[in-house]
């Protein structure tokens, strides 16, 4: 059974962006690049179904430039088997994304496909659906439990759903599933794992090899703006009943919280 | 060629390490300075990531790692907390004895276990009466038909109350002086010993420090690693390796001290300003960082020298980073906690824990004392 993971490298939650002179991008120059957080619980269920199932692979797989490899080998680091990287320059969008990771999922035959619910740098939430769709698969996200059949036909899960509740899916596989925090513990790349990860051969295609060489971006980011800054808070006046009051309307009405 | 660049694998690891720090031990370390309890999940937690025991030699599965991979460790884990990273460490001094001095099969008996489980083992050459003067220890071992009877103490031992293995430092005759001393290995499960209390130290509150004594135990002949007279060769062998990512820890914790002082000092306003704008506290600043970086660099020197065989002259090296990083380590924490003033007196700052944690590196592992006298000994060689 293939076991996919598609992963991305993201700029550490630490990070001190600042946006390029033409504000199309940020400076990536001293970035410390890291696995997206929620791809970490992925690649962690990705592990975790193998163990449960006792048979299977894990291959991981992400897009990008050169740099992104070292996302792969951490991944295998943790135990990930096999890593696929494809080479992608220049300016990416979820549709080049995910046909990319599409393709590859084709290729390598995933019947279960793990990926975190959103990225934390841009958080567009889209390509597990954008993946499922081009491979005409089910999907489902927000999932915090992952239980695949016996027979490996179906998967249920829990998504979360607001206020706490959860909501239990029946799927049938091959499926994309975006995870969320909570489904598991990922466990550390291990000393023994990092020093194996680095001679682990990496399969390479680049945008041509998977039939792509045409595609474009075709969602382009025209401008990039810092947050505002932060205002001062608000101070109110009169007696409590009056504050209490003033409060819920501002809560209602202008931070619209509820 | 001269080359100033961790490998891809050296800062992977140093990255990993920094993780784990980061979510293990960094939001723990306070409660167990505290407490003083035994940090008994972290060990297993770093266990499992594969940071123990990192010198057990590759042909019996291990990872057959160096000084330089364990000195990586030591500095990340010494930034988060000096008292569990010597609780995970200390491992490896133990376990070095057998390493260098033991035959296939006793490092195959004694050693390789520790890859399968979460085991402990302590080096045990310090006593009551031998500290710097380890030379002159007195834990007598008798020769008994297939047996040597131990008797004594030894003081000052880490993790002694939860070690699975001693490595224990004796002598079969008083009258040869260091050309007496063998080293055993000792199952912590032979009837005979008994330990002291767990001291209730200044700092590295949650590392175990005990006294041991050891009472008619009888130990097997085959458990003798080295031979007879060899034994204080061994130990010093041992402490070659493991001087020097003893002095990464201090970095660690010495660069811990210097990045909270900074952060602190941009943010606390007087006479109208951050402090931080203020020539006093910056030159401190400066003086942190030059000695944290000369401090690194030693550490890195005398790795690469041990790692590449050249045994003496790391050693020296050793001498110096010890030296250097422990000194330097207590003068950076004692200005962080300066440059915090009333509030970094207090337990709610962070600071106060590393300088009492870092005062210890200036006394175990060698004092500072003895460490001049390697490197004045050295020096005057010629």
């Amino acid at each position: 059974m293939t076991i996919i993971v598609l992963i991305k490298q993201v700029p550490d939650t630490e990070t001190k962006v600042r946006i390029t002179g033409d504000k199309k991008g940020i400076e990536t120059n001293d970035i410390k690049w890291v696995i997206n957080p929620y791809d970490e619980f992925a690649i962690e269920e990705g592990l975790k179904t193998k163990e449960r199932l006792k048979e299977g692979t894990v291959t991981v797989v992400t897009v990008g430039p050169d740099r992104t490899v070292e996302a792969l080998r951490t991944a295998v680091a943790m135990g990930a088997d096999n890593a696929i990287h494809v080479k992608a320059e220049g300016t990416l969008d979820t549709y080049l994304v995910s046909k990319a990771l599409a393709e590859v999922c084709k290729k390598e035959n995933g019947q279960i496909i793990f990926t975190g619910k959103q990225a934390i740098d841009d958080d567009q939430a889209a390509t597990f659906a954008y993946v499922a769709e081009l491979l005409d698969y089910p999907s489902a996200t927000v999932i915090v439990k992952c239980d695949i059949s016996a027979d490996k036909t179906k998967a249920t899960l829990e998504q979360e759903a607001d206020s706490g509740a959860k909501n239990i899916i029946e799927t049938s596989l091959p499926a994309v599933i975006g995870v969320n925090k909570g489904i598991n513990t990922p466990r550390y790349a291990s000393l023994p794992g990092i020093m194996k990860a680095k001679k682990k051969e990496i399969k390479t295609y680049t945008l041509n090899d998977l039939g792509l060489g045409a595609e474009t971006a075709r969602a382009i980011d025209t401008d990039y703006q810092l947050p505002p800054e932060r205002a001062a808070g608000k101070k109110l006046s009169g007696d409590i009943p009056t504050q209490v009051k003033e409060l819920v309307r501002l809560l209602r009405e202008e931070a619209k919280v509820i | 060629m001269l080359n100033f660049s961790l490998s891809d694998e050296q800062t992977a690891l140093r990255d990993m390490v920094r993780k784990f720090v980061q979510q293990e031990i960094i939001p723990n370390a306070a409660k167990y300075d505290e407490t003083g309890e035994f940090p008994r999940e972290i060990i297993n937690k770093a266990w499992e990531a594969g940071l123990m025991n990192i010198n057990i030699p590759e042909k019996f599965g291990g990872m057959g790692l160096g000084v330089l991979s364990d000195v990586i460790i030591n500095e990340e884990m010494g930034a988060g907390c000096l008292g569990i990273t010597t609780s995970i460490a200390v491992n490896t001094l133990g376990l070095y004895p057998i390493i260098l001095g033991g035959t296939d099969a006793q490092i195959e008996e004694f050693a390789v276990p520790f890859l399968s489980s979460p085991k402990l083992c302590s080096f045990c050459l310090t006593e009551p009466g031998a500290g710097s003067d380890a030379g002159s220890l007195s834990t007598m071992a008798t020769e008994e038909g297939d047996h040597f009877i131990l008797n004594g103490s030894k003081m000052w031992i880490t993790n002694a109350g939860h070690a699975d293995l001693f490595t224990v430092f004796c002598t079969t005759n008083k009258e040869l002086k260091t050309k007496g001393i063998i080293c055993l290995a000792v199952p912590a499960n032979l009837p005979g010993i008994s330990f002291g209390k767990h001291e209730n130290k200044l700092g590295q509150r949650c590392s175990d420090t005990r006294a041991i004594n050891f009472d008619n135990v009888k130990v097997p002949k085959k458990n003798l690693i080295g031979k007879i007279g060899e034994g204080f060769k061994i130990a010093m062998r041992t402490l070659d390796r493991t001087r020097t990512p003893i002095a990464a820890g201090a970095v660690g914790a010495a660069r811990a001290a210097m990045t909270y002082s900074k952060n602190y000092a941009k943010e606390r306003k007087q006479f109208g300003q951050p402090i931080a704008n203020f020539q006093a506290i910056q030159f401190m600043l400066a003086d942190m960082a030059v000695k944290i970086e000369s401090a690194r660099l030693l550490c890195y020197n005398s790795g690469w020298l041990i790692d590449n065989g050249q045994i003496e002259q790391g050693g020296y090296f050793s001498a110096l980073a010890k030296r250097h990083a422990a000194d330097m380590a207590m003068e950076v924490a004692t200005d962080a906690v300066q440059i915090y003033g009333g509030y970094g007196y207090t337990k709610e700052y962070p600071v106060e824990k590393i300088m009492r944690d870092v005062k210890l590196v200036q006394i175990y592992e060698g004092t500072s004392q003895i460490q001049r006298i390697v490197i004045a000994r050295h020096l005057l060689k010629d």
